[in-house]
């Protein structure tokens, strides 16, 4: 069960970051933080397949080795604040029960986009809040796309760990 | 399980519906605040580092060349930088007070701020 678990994880996170390679190479719209969030997926599946602790253990896990191997070292802050904010959401919004997968992962994606607004605040000062309309739009309308994708997946992969 | 359903795609309407009109709310209320500015207010980590009036053309070298103003015509934008990406250059002109360009990698930004011709700040009542 454990190396079962442990290789479940080890495919997730290997998953998400191919997604945001992938991710990286599509031409962004021109306002920095808009984006799909394709990684997201693999994360929502692992909060729903695995459990909370393993979800963030990727998450996290993405991001560093995602920013290490792609990015520069100012998106490694930005990263980690979205994804922070992101699954302390979307971990406190699946506990409730109330939801689906899909507003899970929107409040995912819409506060992946206010932690990185916030840490844009601490290190340039507070006129970035003027991205923070068109983020949360982005950040809801990618969110639903990730969401029903995630739904679609968790639906139809078999139970493991 | 389909009436628990039902009940989690109401609420996750909900959610989504709250959340546009929120950005919808936000995006209006920063616009109707807004003027036509004065002057271009460079900052890099959050601190000024120069500032250029609108009225006045020119071409700006910042933050040791990494990114290069241009102003003309009352409008403020950034023609060239060193980053990959050049998200700084794709975000366009800028003249409304409040209006910014980011320029993440440089952690640089252009902003557009009031204040009239001869620098003195202006006093909002």
């Amino acid at each position: 069960m454990k190396t079962k678990k442990i290789t479940v994880m080890a495919m997730c996170t290997a998953l998400a970051m191919i997604l945001s390679y992938v991710e990286s190479q599509i031409p962004s719209p021109g306002v920095p933080g808009v984006k799909m969030g394709l990684a997201n997926i693999a994360v929502v599946f692992c909060l729903y397949r695995l459990g909370w602790k393993e979800a963030a253990g990727i998450s996290l896990l993405r991001v560093v080795l995602v920013s290490l191997l792609f990015g520069h070292v100012a998106s490694l802050m930005y990263s980690a604040a979205g994804a922070v904010l992101s699954l302390l959401g979307m971990i406190g919004l699946k506990a409730t029960d109330r939801l689906s997968c899909v507003a899970v992962s929107v409040i995912g994606g819409v506060l992946h986009n206010v932690g990185q607004i916030l840490m844009a605040w601490v290190l340039m000062g507070p006129n970035v809040v003027y991205y923070l309309p068109v983020l949360i739009f982005s950040g809801t309308v990618a969110g639903v796309v990730i969401g029903v994708l995630a739904g679609l997946i968790v639906k139809r992969v078999r139970p493991s760990a | 399980m389909n009436a628990s359903s039902g009940k989690q795609l109401r609420a996750d309407l909900i959610v989504i519906a709250a959340l546009l009109l929120l950005s919808g709310i936000l995006f209006l209320a920063l616009r109707l605040g807004r003027r036509e500015g004065g002057v271009a207010v460079v900052r890099v980590d959050g601190v000024e580092t120069e500032r250029h009036l609108l009225s006045v053309d020119g071409v700006f070298p910042l933050n040791g060349g990494s990114n290069i103003l241009v102003i003309e015509d009352g409008q403020a934008w950034l023609s060239e930088a060193d980053c990959p990406d050049l998200l700084c250059v794709r975000q366009g002109k800028v003249h409304y007070t409040g209006e910014v360009i980011t320029c993440l990698p440089n952690r640089l930004t252009v902003t557009v701020e009031g204040g009239d011709s001869n620098g003195v700040d202006l006093v909002v009542g």
